[in-house]
């Protein structure tokens, strides 16, 4: 067995090739966001009724996904899975990148961006949000000293561990509070539900460990480096348990629900009768995002571990993505409960099921996101020495 | 949160100085003027009072919008867009009882709970509680997020979606924040009543009342004691200053 060495990848025409059609994304997001501040958000899908749309679907798909990458870290120096280790340095900068995404996202569609610094120095500690600020800075904080600790060889190896401790346990606090976002929501049936958290908490090891494998894989091939299958094997293993995890929480928000005459209606909403929301909570999240992996992981199917490990990621955040229109813009749709027992009708759209098309700059914005944070990965890995030369099986440890 | 903000001088002062300056250096003859939901209107708030409104839903009439106009009318709120983008600071409900198929016609609007949601989750703390129990935006902190929005169980609050010009000095509006009914703060400050009270009663229906729910002789205080009323969504405990008989 070979000792594990870091080096910086190489300036290929792959990786060159990349970085200008990934910046190129990033200069649609920008245009969108100037035309949308121009216009206002009347140019967006966005209204009184949806207030937050696809961008913030996409923020927090991205800031979900970003604790749950720092779990390869987690596993290796929390839990001393020793054949996480050599993956652990990619899992902190992936993770900060994935969480610099989603906050550009979710700041650029503000109202009032230009007032960012409003957001950063005027804190209502009452509010989730401010929280938030706090937690997601101070994780960027915790991480780049967790990889400090894990890079700067005059540091002893025994700080790697209380280092990767406080870092599991901010993330863990920082799912929280993103997940709170929704659970604390008194006024709206589709949320007010504490069960939010966890369920966060599990969307983002599933959803975080799939951006993982696949940023890992392609990272690997680009710079043509031996990825083994074993590794990909206890990775996929780990993501099909992950899947069941977020599958079981679902079920247990939805069963708690059902059983509340007063939730019957958007339980109705989202199970049977939402169109696009039931469609995508059946076919996308549970069909194409968790059956379809699981059985992919589980059932032996022919192909490559590699193909499998890949197709099965991609699958998992197709559905993760789907999960999150459901929650964020499907609970939005289903109209609020101001007057139970009656029917109501106003030129404000009260007791109608809301309409949402979102536009191509929400989109675009999106996009824009995960394009900063592929860019801002594989920027690492060009210059610090984040991934491991040789992940072939016979060099797994553990 | 329970912040009952008292005026900020050094915040006033600022603006007034930022003002002067920019009519000075800038545009002499256009005056630049200062103005917010905050500092201007918060001056005049008296702790001792907590202002609201009964709506009673037997005078309010299905037909009538004469509340909605006026309010469009006193603070230019008066949407030009998409229907599901312009704001409403003020809308009128009909409700169809679901068992028996009765109708009732009521306004909604800003219900200035006591323990408002809208001002628990605000960030930056522009969503505010004045010391009357009048919530308000500021808008000169409110960053656009909407998570007010979302944290409203009355649906009262709007987000500006589109470039707004010729505003009123007393009603500012700015494109990227969150508006709502103010309760015609600046009427009370003034010691007028609510446009939307002052053209209920102008249609003889006077469905509104307006007053001060401290004050036991006040004609609102009075007739809660009197008769029965409701607040929307009870359930919540926000105890809002917006109450609501016969419905």
């Amino acid at each position: 067995m070979e000792r594990t060495i870091y080096r910086e990848i190489k300036a290929t025409q792959g990786v060159w090739t990349l970085g200008i059609i990934l910046l190129g994304l990033v200069g649609l997001a920008g245009l969108s966001v100037l035309y949308v501040e121009h216009y206002g958000h009347a140019v967006t899908g966005m209204n009184n009724q949806i207030v937050w749309g696809l961008p913030h679907v996409f923020a927090i798909f991205l800031i979900v996904a970003a604790s749950g990458a720092l779990n390869v870290a987690s596993m290796a120096s929390v839990f001393n899975n020793k054949a996480y280790k050599p993956l652990s340095r990619l899992s902190g900068i992936l993770a900060i990148s994935l969480l610099v995404g989603g906050l550009l996202v979710l700041v650029l569609d503000l109202g009032r961006p230009d007032r960012l610094l409003i957001a950063m120095t005027t804190f209502n500690f009452t509010s989730i949000f401010t929280w938030n600020v706090l937690l997601y800075t101070g994780f960027i904080g915790v991480v780049a000293l967790y990889l400090w600790v894990q890079m700067d060889r005059s540091v002893h190896p025994k700080f790697t561990k209380p280092a990767g401790i406080l870092a599991f346990v901010w993330r863990l606090v920082l799912t929280t509070g993103t997940g709170s976002i929704f659970g604390w929501l008194v006024a709206r049936p589709g949320y007010d539900a504490a069960v939010m958290a966890p369920l966060f908490i599990s969307m983002s090891f599933a959803l975080g460990l799939a951006v993982f494998i696949l940023v890992l894989m392609a990272l690997f091939a680009m710079d043509g480096r031996e990825l083994g299958e074993a590794i990909l094997k206890r990775m996929t293993n780990l993501l099909a348990i992950f899947i069941a995890v977020v599958l079981y929480f679902t079920a247990v928000q939805h069963l708690t629900n059902l059983y509340a005459a007063e939730h019957a209606g958007i339980e109705r909403f989202i199970l049977s009768q939402g169109g696009i929301y039931t469609t995508l909570f059946w076919g996308v999240q549970i069909v194409i995002g968790a059956l379809l992996p699981m059985a992919l992981i589980f059932g032996g199917t022919p192909g490559s571990v590699s193909a499998r490990a890949g197709l099965a990621s991609v699958l998992v955040i197709i559905g993760g993505f789907a999960q999150l229109y459901v929650i964020v813009v499907g609970g939005q749709a289903y109209p609020l409960d101001t007057f139970p027992g009656y029917e109501v009708t106003s030129s404000f759209f009260d007791g109608e099921i809301a309409s949402y098309t979102p536009s191509v700059y929400e989109l675009a914005l999106g996009v824009g996101g995960v394009a900063v944070a592929l860019i801002a990965t594989g920027l690492a890995t060009k210059v610090l020495r984040i991934l491991p030369t040789n992940l072939a099986d016979k060099n797994l440890e553990g | 949160m329970q912040d009952e903000r008292p005026l900020d001088p050094s915040r006033r002062n600022f603006f007034k100085s930022g003002a002067a300056a920019v009519t000075l250096t800038l545009a002499p003859g256009v005056t630049v003027m200062a103005f917010g939901g905050t500092a201007a209107s918060a001056q005049g708030a008296d702790a001792g009072k907590r202002w609201g409104l009964l709506i009673d839903v037997n005078k309010c009439s299905k037909d009538c919008e004469a509340c909605v106009t006026a309010c469009k009318d006193e603070n230019g709120w008066e949407g030009k867009g998409k229907a599901e983008q312009n704001a409403q600071w003020i809308r009128k409900v009909t409700l169809k009882d679901k068992s028996t198929g009765r109708e009732s016609s009521l306004p909604v609007m800003c219900q200035h709970c006591e323990q408002p949601p809208c001002v628990d989750v605000c960030p930056t703390g522009a969503s505010f509680k004045r010391k009357d129990g009048i919530v308000l935006v500021d808008k000169h902190i409110c960053i656009g997020c909407r998570y007010c929005m979302m944290a409203c169980p009355f649906k009262a609050r709007s987000f500006v979606h589109e470039p707004v010009n010729n505003q009123k000095t007393f009603a500012p509006r700015g494109k990227g924040t969150v508006e709502s009914c103010t309760l015609c703060v600046h009427r009370i400050d003034a010691g007028r009543i609510p446009a939307c009270v002052e053209a209920c009663d102008a249609t003889g229906n006077g469905a509104m009342t307006f007053g001060d729910l401290n004050d036991p002789e006040s004609e609102i205080s009075k007739a809660l004691t009197a008769y029965p009323s409701v607040a929307l969504r009870d359930d919540l405990d926000l105890n809002p200053g917006v109450r609501y008989a016969n419905l």
